[in-house]
């Protein structure tokens, strides 16, 4: 009964700041637009290479583009009210479709990278916190710091020439076999076969801060009396490693991954584009080159929903990994 | 017409049979079935290029919206909706004949009617349909087989703008009494193509079907196109080395990576269809611009310049010189004589200290920024070759990057900028892809790619205006070789190079490039070897 309270007040208090932020940034994005050099209808002109005085009147027409700015904002605003994300002239589609067509795609390599990131994070932290200062520490602590210091995309690069060039184990662009019509486990593998490249380029950089996390928060437990206690008990020492001190050292861990998802959903950008992944990060570079601000502000909208509500799961999460955290 | 193109080109095969088996594959029958992976670097934004010439769009489109006619590599017409074509003596009447037994995917009849009106609704809202169909007073279908366009004024250039991706031939009934801009035939197109519009997933595919109810009964010959679209060239220089790729055209890879490319046995370099479109890079003058509307820092600029370093070190070899606005590739417009400036650094010097420019502190004269079009990957090595080039005679160039937009927003509204590298596609004709650049009627603020030097010459004026409504195709010609004079002598801009575009494809494909705009026409004929 107290945990569905506990749960019900963290619920409530990231619903009431949620409001306000989402308001905020979503004035703040489009004011910050504003302040952008170049409108669509110049993008849509630099495209094509050609132009005349008629077809730019007609674009910025039908962008709404030939309305003041405050006007500009109040339409957007009105629609959003009523839920409505408004309509992509470029693409000739509503905003809304358009990003659902691209959501699935980035929540499903984010939810992959993040889950290795923290997996292989957290294992590989564990062991170098077990054997801290011997071999196995030392060798981990180099390749952590290899992942830490190489960026994504290069770790990306690097095994799209070994598994897709030089071995021909891994597809190297597309998330699918376009066209295959695949079953079964076909299917699931050509999938799976897509997303590890990608995934691995977007988690290397968080495998490593996980792992150096993990070790150092778990040290930090291990110093403390109740692990002594449990000890003494007569626990076996990997049940002390897991249940007491892992249990423990996940809360820096979760704070922290709760917080990288804004920058999983940046990096998510290079990823997509070095790999052709069908995601929202890419759909917000093109909206953002091509000046197409109704999609950048539903992007970065819904992106700021999944960032709100990952850390209203990660909240969740720390009120059952340590019962000391409770409502405010 | 088509059936003696292609005789020719078996006889030219047949002479070379003692060239190696890759070679020979292209000898055998077409192959019926396979999936053909087109790889683009950008999604297109519709797949029907009437409200946008945007190049992916362009790209895409011919596959299912068909035009009155397609050209060979020299552009001379050759049939495909239409059959027949006649234009009266005075260039003022064109008569189409039509194919008959057309059929639209939806199976509705394709007609005259369609014809006229495709050539209304590209008068008026085809960002380069407005000019091109200017001059077209009235178009009569007196049966379903046959057009008439009755111009105001001739149009020498009309009868080279009839292309699928250029003029596409529009479902009539779908379009009719509909927004056109937001009619939904732009997301699933229906037309009278060779493929059938399947599937589009945004951001990651399109797929094309086979037509099997095609007006050529022997074709296509490949069961299905897939078009991926891959933003970063290194992944599509892998895409093509891995096999994951089959085509892609303008030189879909980095310019450094060719070399490493062309050493792989699977792939292979094409050339031919690219002449529908020849672009041309250029150094532009502001000529409003304190610095350089005087004459004699333009020509100083000009005797700086190497055109054959550039072509060697920004192009890694893929690009002519040239010194005329109008491409080497327009063969018969092209004055290939050389500027009169040459290349001389001491000339360069006296001219620029003649001009009030002496060498200051550090070597430097003046220093003025420099701006680039940002759309392709060689712009930034170009504008690093200038700032090299002009340091040596001691101009202090500034480079100033931005995004595509803010750099159209810049020179052609702001008009803020003293030069920059653009480059500027010919097109299939000089009226269409040139005059924009020099015409004082089209000094236009906020237009993008109109005259952007603010370059004004009665002279010029009247030479572009006759050439526009010239049908004597020699008069015409001497028209543009006098225009390429005097803006080679006045130096509005300091023409540079005009690029070498290859289309990048597997050894399995074939017959991708038959015709002048290749991988952008509707690719009936290709063809590829059993996997």
């Amino acid at each position: 009964m107290r945990m569905y309270r506990r749960i019900g007040a963290t619920l409530k208090r990231t619903a009431i700041h949620a409001g306000p932020t989402i308001l905020g940034i979503i004035v703040l994005d489009f004011l910050l637009l504003q302040l952008v050099p170049g409108d669509a209808a110049d993008m849509i002109a630099s495209e094509s290479g050609s132009a005349t005085a008629e077809s730019m009147a007609a674009i910025r027409q039908r962008f709404g583009l030939d309305q003041s700015v405050l006007n500009q904002l109040l339409n957007f605003l009105g629609h959003l009210a009523q839920g409505d994300l408004g309509f992509s002239p470029r693409y000739n589609m509503s905003v809304f479709d358009m990003i659902m067509t691209r959501l699935p795609g980035t929540l499903l390599l984010m939810a992959t990278a993040l889950s290795l990131a923290l997996l292989l994070g957290i294992i590989v932290g564990s062991v170098m916190a077990a054997w801290a200062g011997r071999w196995p520490d030392r060798v981990l602590s180099v390749v952590v710091l290899v992942f830490y210091s190489m960026p994504g995309f290069w770790v990306g690069l690097m095994a799209v020439v070994l598994f897709s060039v030089n071995l021909g184990w891994l597809p190297s662009d597309g998330s699918m076999t376009v066209g295959a019509n695949l079953t079964g486990w076909a299917f699931v593998w050509d999938r799976l076969s897509h997303l590890i490249l990608p995934a691995l380029a977007l988690a290397s950089f968080f495998i490593a801060v996980y792992a150096r996390l993990t070790r150092a928060a778990m040290l930090e437990v291990q110093r403390q009396d109740f692990m002594r206690t449990a000890a003494a008990k007569g626990l076996h020492p990997f049940f002390i490693q897991l249940h007491h001190a892992l249990r423990n050292a996940l809360i820096p861990v979760t704070t922290v991954a709760g917080m990288h998802l804004g920058n999983l959903l940046g990096g998510a950008v290079v990823v997509e584009t070095l790999f052709g992944w069908p995601g929202m990060g890419r759909l917000a570079l093109e909206a953002v080159l091509a000046r197409d601000f109704s999609v950048l502000l539903g992007v970065l909208l819904l992106s700021s929903f999944l960032v709100i509500l990952a850390n209203a799961a990660i909240d969740l999460l720390h009120a059952w990994l340590d019962p000391r955290i409770g409502p405010a | 017409m088509m059936t003696t193109n292609r005789a020719t080109r078996r006889a030219t095969l047949i002479g070379l049979s003692t060239l190696p088996w890759t070679l020979r594959g292209a000898l055998a029958a077409p192959k019926a079935g396979g999936t053909l992976t087109f790889m683009q670097n950008n999604e297109p934004q519709t797949l029907v290029a009437l409200t946008t010439v945007a190049t992916p769009a362009l790209t895409v489109s011919a596959k299912v919206t068909e035009g009155l006619l397609e050209y060979d590599y020299d552009i001379k017409p050759r049939a495909q909706l239409a059959t027949e074509w006649t234009i009266s003596p005075d260039g003022k009447t064109y008569t189409f004949k039509l194919r008959p037994n057309v059929k639209f995917h939806d199976g509705k009849p394709f007609t005259s009617a369609d014809v006229a009106y495709s050539i209304q609704l590209l008068k008026t809202i085809h960002p380069r349909g407005r000019n091109t169909f200017a001059n077209v007073s009235e178009v009569k279908t007196p049966d379903p087989l046959m057009v008439i366009l009755e111009l105001s004024k001739p149009a020498p250039y009309l009868i080279k703008a009839l292309t699928a991706a250029e003029a596409p031939m529009m479902p009539r009934h779908i379009y009719e009494g509909t927004d056109p801009l937001a009619n939904p035939n732009g997301n699933a197109p229906i037309g009278t193509g060779p493929y059938k519009f399947k599937e589009w997933a945004r951001g990651s595919h399109i797929i094309y079907e086979r037509n099997p109810d095609y007006w050529d009964k022997s074709l296509p010959y490949v069961d299905r196109i897939v078009c991926k679209f891959l933003p970063d060239p290194g992944a599509r220089s892998i895409a093509f080395e891995n096999g994951s790729a089959d085509i892609g055209y303008r030189t879909p890879v980095a310019l450094s990576d060719l070399e490493r490319l062309k050493k792989l046995p699977n792939l292979r370099f094409e050339t031919k269809g690219t002449s529908y479109s020849y672009n041309v890079s250029s150094l532009q003058f502001n000529l409003d611009s304190p610095i350089f509307k005087n004459l004699k820092v333009r020509q100083a600029i000009a005797h700086t310049i190497d055109r054959a370093a550039i072509i060697k070190t920004v192009c890694y070899g893929y690009g002519t010189v040239t010194y005329s606005p109008i491409a080497p590739g327009l063969k018969e417009f092209h004055d290939p004589s050389p500027s009169p400036y040459n290349l001389d650094l001491k000339k360069a010097a006296q001219l620029l200290d003649e001009a009030g420019y002496p060498v200051g502190a550090n070597k430097i004269r003046f220093r003025v920024p420099l701006d680039y079009n940002p759309i392709g990957d060689e712009s930034k090595r170009l504008a690093e070759f200038m700032r090299a080039t002009l340091g040596r005679v001691g101009i202090g160039v500034d480079i100033r990057a931005a995004d595509a937009s803010a750099f159209v927003k810049r020179i052609y509204t702001d008009r803020d900028f003293d030069f920059l590298l653009n480059g500027h596609s010919n097109l299939f004709d000089p009226t269409v892809g040139v005059q924009r650049i020099y015409w004082s009627k089209n000094f236009k603020k906020g237009v993008p790619f109109s005259n952007a030097s603010d370059y004004n010459n009665p002279k010029v004026d009247a030479l572009l205006e006759g050439a526009a409504v010239e049908i004597d195709p020699a008069k015409r010609i001497a028209m543009f070789m006098e225009f390429q004079k005097i803006v080679g002598q006045e130096l509005p801009d300091v023409s540079l190079y005009s690029p070498l575009y290859l289309t990048i494809k597997n050894v399995r494909v074939h017959d991708d490039s038959l015709t002048a705009d290749g991988v952008e026409g509707n690719m009936s004929r290709v063809y590829l070897d059993p996997q």
